[in-house]
This record gives C-alpha cells, sequence and structure tokens, in this order.
C-alpha cells in the first residue's frame, strides 16, 4: 500500500516516533501510536507523562519537534477534512465571558473551514442527534453556565458529536464528572464502536469504562510503556504511580504497588 | 424636540446612533474571550495616530485608524504568542501609544491643547464629511460582526477547540482586532479615546445579566448601546455637560440599575435549581469523583513524578 494515499483500512490517527518539547523540556520522546477504525483506545498514565501532550499534537494543537502523523492515511501536512475529527478538550467548564446556550455552543461544532457562514437543516438535524446522544435535548436552551461541571462536559462532548466525526478525541472527559455523564459518556463509547468510529480518550483510570476499552497504551515520562489490552485484572490501581484514596470509613490511603 | 432643528445636533445624534451600535457589536466578542480591556489598550495607541495626524496636519481619523489597526494587530500577535507574560508586553504598548500621542501632539503647531477633544470626544463638530466617513466603517464593522457571527463566536467561545474545527482561527482573530481598531476610531468623536471601551463592554454587562443565550445578548447590548449613546447626546442638548462621560455614566447607572432590579430573580433561578437535584445525587457526585478519578490524590498531588519504578503495570496488586 502506497503511504502517501488515504486508504479506507488506514488507521484513523497514526503516529510515528513522535517527539514534544515544552518549555525546553521533552515530554514525549519517541512515542508510537495507532488507533483503528472501530477501536476505542484509552490513554493512560500518571500526571505529567505526557499523554495529554499527546493528544493535543495529534489534533495540531503542540507542534511535535520530530515523527510523523497520519490522519486517516494522509500525512498531517495534506489533511484537510477536519470535519472527520471530533475534539474534547480539557476543560472545567463550557462556558466563556458572555452567555451562550446550550445548542449555541453544540452547533458550533457543526462549523468547518468550508461550511461557517450559515448553518442549515443537516446542521440543525446533527445538532439535534448530538443532544440526543448525551441526553441534553430538553436542556438546548438553558445557559451552560447554569449547568453542573458534569453537564458541561456532556455539552462539549454533544460539540464534537455534532461533525459526527469518524476519530473522536477526548481529553480526560472523566474529570469530576457525575454519575448520569458517566453513563453517557459509556454510551458514547459503545456507539460510536458500533457505527466503527475510532475513539481515543485520555483518561486518568479506567474506572467503569473498563469492558468499552479494546486497548490501553500506558505512557511514563513520555514513552510508550504498555500497549495492549487494558490491565484488567488490576483495574484502576495498576497504574504507575497510583495513589488511591478511598472514601472509606477507615481512610486509610493506599499506594499502588509501582509508586 | 427643538434640539432636530440644528443640523449639528442631527449629526452629533446620528454619530451617537453608529457608535451605539458599533461599540458593543464588536465589544461583545472581546468580552466572550475575557478581553474587555483590548478596546482601552487600542484606544491608547490610537493616540499616537492622532498625534501623528496633528503634527504631519493630516487627517488625525485617518492616521487613527491606520495606528489603532496596526497596534490592534501587535496586541493580537502577542497574545498569540505568549499566554502568560503577554499582559506586560501589552501594558508597556499602550502606555507607549498615549506617551507618543502626547508628545507628537506637543509638537505640532496647535500643540497640546487640540488634543482633548479625541481623548474625551468632540461629538458637536462631526461635519458631514466625518459623518459620511464614520457611516462607511460603521457599516464594514456590522457587516463583519453580523456576517461572520457564526466563526467568530466559535472562536471566541473555545479557541483550541477552534483550531480543531480547522477554521482560520488566526484570520479571524486578526479580523476582530482589525475591526475592534476601526470602532474605536469611529467612536473616538463621540465619546473620546479614553472612554471608548466602556461603550464596547458596559452595554454588553448589562445585557449577559439579562439573557442566555448569546445571540440574544448581542442583540441587546445593541440596543442597549443605541439607548445610552442617543440619550445621552441628546441629554447634552439640555443640560451643559460632555457627551463621552454623561453617555458612559447613562450606561453605567443602567448597568447598576438592572443589577439591582435583576438580582432577587436570579437568587430565585438559582434556589429553584438547587431544589431540582436531589441531595443524594450530589452524594454520588462527590463519592464517585473522588473514587473512579482519584480527583483527591491528584490534587494533592500525591500523583506526580512518582513513577520511576521500571515495573510494567502488568504485575499483581499490592496486598492491602
Amino acid at each position: 500500500m502506497p503511504v502517501n494515499t488515504p486508504h479506507a483500512d488506514a488507521p484513523a490517527v497514526r503516529l510515528t516516533g513522535g517527539t514534544a518539547a515544552l518549555g525546553g523540556r521533552a515530554v514525549l520522546r519517541g512515542v508510537d501510536l495507532a488507533v483503528a477504525p472501530g477501536e476505542v483506545v484509552a490513554l493512560l498514565g500518571a500526571n505529567g507523562s505526557g499523554k495529554s501532550t499527546l493528544v493535543r499534537s495529534l489534533v495540531g494543537l503542540v507542534p511535535l519537534s520530530g515523527g510523523r502523523i497520519d490522519l486517516f492515511g494522509t500525512p498531517y501536512g495534506k489533511f484537510k477534512d477536519w470535519s472527520r475529527i471530533g475534539y474534547v478538550p480539557q476543560r472545567t467548564t463550557a462556558a466563556a465571558g458572555v452567555p451562550a446556550n446550550v445548542r449555541e455552543v453544540v452547533a458550533s461544532g457543526r462549523l468547518t473551514r468550508r461550511h461557517m457562514f450559515h448553518l442549515g437543516r443537516d446542521d440543525r438535524t446533527a445538532v439535534d442527534d448530538a443532544l440526543d446522544a448525551v441526553g441534553m435535548r430538553d436542556r438546548a436552551g438553558d445557559g451552560v453556565a447554569d449547568l453542573s461541571g458534569g453537564q458541561q462536559q456532556r455539552v462539549l462532548i454533544a460539540r464534537a458529536l455534532a461533525r459526527r466525526p469518524d476519530l473522536l478525541i477526548m481529553d480526560e472527559p472523566m474529570a469530576g464528572v457525575d454519575l448520569a455523564s458517566q453513563e453517557v459518556l459509556a454510551d458514547t463509547l459503545r456507539r460510536q464502536k458500533e457505527q466503527g468510529r475510532a475513539v481515543l480518550l485520555v483518561l486518568h483510570e479506567l474506572g467503569p469504562l473498563e469492558p468499552l476499552i479494546d486497548r490501553a497504551v500506558v505512557l511514563r515520562d513520555g514513552c510508550v510503556c504498555h500497549d495492549g489490552p487494558p490491565p484488567q485484572a488490576l483495574g484502576q490501581h495498576a497504574l504507575p504511580g497510583h495513589d488511591h484514596v478511598h472514601p472509606h470509613a477507615d481512610d486509610h490511603t493506599t499506594s499502588g504497588l509501582l509508586t | 424636540m427643538s434640539l432636530l432643528h440644528y443640523d449639528f445636533m442631527q449629526r452629533a445624534l446620528l454619530a451617537a446612533l453608529l457608535v451605539g451600535m458599533t461599540a458593543p457589536s464588536v465589544g461583545v466578542y472581546l468580552v466572550q474571550r475575557r478581553q474587555a480591556f483590548m478596546g482601552d489598550g487600542i484606544g491608547h495607541i490610537a493616540l499616537t495616530g492622532v498625534g501623528l495626524g496633528l503634527l504631519f496636519s493630516q487627517s488625525p481619523v485617518l492616521f487613527a485608524v491606520l495606528t489603532a489597526a496596526a497596534g490592534a494587530i501587535v496586541i493580537e500577535l502577542v497574545r498569540e504568542r505568549s499566554k502568560v507574560s503577554g499582559d506586560v508586553a501589552l501594558s508597556v504598548l499602550f502606555y507607549g501609544g498615549i506617551a507618543g500621542g502626547v508628545m507628537l501632539a506637543s509638537q505640532s503647531a496647535g500643540g497640546g491643547a487640540s488634543l482633548n477633544a479625541y481623548l474625551f470626544g468632540q461629538l458637536t463638530t462631526v461635519s458631514p464629511e466625518d459623518l459620511r466617513v464614520m457611516a462607511v466603517l460603521a457599516a464594514i464593522v456590522l457587516a463583519v460582526t453580523i456576517g461572520l457571527r457564526k466563526p467568530l463566536f466559535t472562536v471566541c467561545q473555545d479557541e483550541e477547540f477552534a483550531r480543531v474545527t480547522g477554521l482560520p482561527v488566526r484570520a479571524l482573530n486578526l479580523l476582530i482586532a482589525v475591526t475592534a481598531a476601526v470602532t474605536v476610531t469611529v467612536a473616538m468623536r463621540v465619546v473620546g479615546l479614553l472612554l471608548v471601551s466602556a461603550l464596547m463592554v458596559v452595554p454588553v454587562a448589562i445585557a449577559q445579566q439579562l439573557t442566555r443565550t448569546f445571540a440574544v445578548t448581542a442583540a441587546v447590548a445593541i440596543g442597549v448601546g443605541v439607548v445610552v449613546s442617543v440619550s445621552g447626546t441628546a441629554l447634552t442638548y439640555y443640560v451643559e455637560a460632555p457627551p463621552g462621560a454623561t453617555i458612559v455614566l447613562l450606561a453605567i447607572g443602567l448597568f447598576v440599575l438592572v443589577g439591582v432590579v435583576v438580582a432577587p430573580f436570579k437568587a430565585r433561578r438559582a434556589r429553584g435549581r438547587a431544589t431540582d437535584i436531589p441531595a443524594s445525587e450530589d452524594d454520588l457526585k462527590v463519592a464517585h469523583a473522588t473514587l473512579l478519578t482519584g480527583s483527591t490524590s491528584a490534587s494533592s498531588g500525591t500523583m506526580s513524578g512518582r513513577d520511576t519504578s521500571p515495573q510494567p503495570p502488568k504485575s499483581e496488586e499490592e496486598p492491602r
């Protein structure tokens, strides 16, 4: 297969030998990563292991100092079809300095370079579908600033889903969300997978999403230290550098084996 | 309405109308991306342009537009490069704008005295020619802020997300910057460079106390801008007062008034929402946040940089 031509079987995203530095410090040191269509890949690692930088480099927010990115078989520099990629940034809020309602924020996910002046009937349907997918259709008219943290996270997921993306990239979508929003996230992963679409998500730990994860990539100090089936037997305690604080009555702190 | 009998007053009111529409239409985007100070900065820089115009006995408005646009582009580039140290660099730029304007104007034939008209506005001397220029510039500003409202909203709501969608984010940011510069120059004759930013920001601040959507916020802000600009100008026909200060004080008065009137309703709405959520769900939320995301350990920093062990994660769990 010629490397430069898009191919139906090509991975949704493939990073080869990726290196990146932030403020002179090497954050990624030769990372290989690929996500196939229909695959759900979790990117795990301790704080500072480079997992957020990795996904940000894949979507062009952090420049790579070396290595190569292919999106759907097309080299990064030649890739133009950004409507195929949905991105959920790591945010504590979906609100900005001026009020905006849920529908306005989700609809902004429909814009592309070629389609940014007017949104039509198709766009409205896509926005409605995305709102349904995250269970926020009945809140479409509410201001995003009035929602709970978990609901705002769902709005950000809906904004990405409104693109009907073939590759969904989410940066810590589980951070501080409530149970209902975790279920929404699990449903989203399930649906993307059923439709043969790829998902790459940064997680602090697998938690309840574990059964939905096809493959886990664990980063440590900017290198991949595990790429394979999620460490099921060990679950959330398996990660390097894991300190687990149990909210139980005895309130003891269990340090992970590898700390 | 005897004030409409005078040509100069008609022109003053029309100028106020144009400024009342344009300033908030740009300001809403600046406030959205938490850059309310930007109008102020551009106003400061425009003063150097006025100084240049006075020095060379050319149109101060033309020089002000060019200088303000150049300054706005520099501001945008500084902002784009440095998220942290940008504010100091911008402050230096703003002081330089004022000082440069005062210095240049003092060297001009008329001396520094003529600068006052630009610092605080001089509505009553707006000529028919001035008004035509203002009308054209205002039309351009509104064409941008209304015609491009969807991409501008997206960029100002979440710039990083906008980048990933493939939107021309830098071009849109520069467009906002230049549009703000043009607006500052349009508004200069009405409220003065030192108060320009108030007309961009305060109507938005009033509107967002009453609204939940961006579109309505923008529309209400423009309406408020028109009302305070025109009524403030009209007021100065009857009362001996500078129009710029009158307009801005009217706006701030309205801001306080709306805040006082709206506050009880907001409190009631917040209480209503609080009772919507059953307490058990709150408890669950807290429990799961701790249990599932390890937020307690993460926030206390115990996760960071301790994973120096060479062992892969696939090993047995620590016995407890």
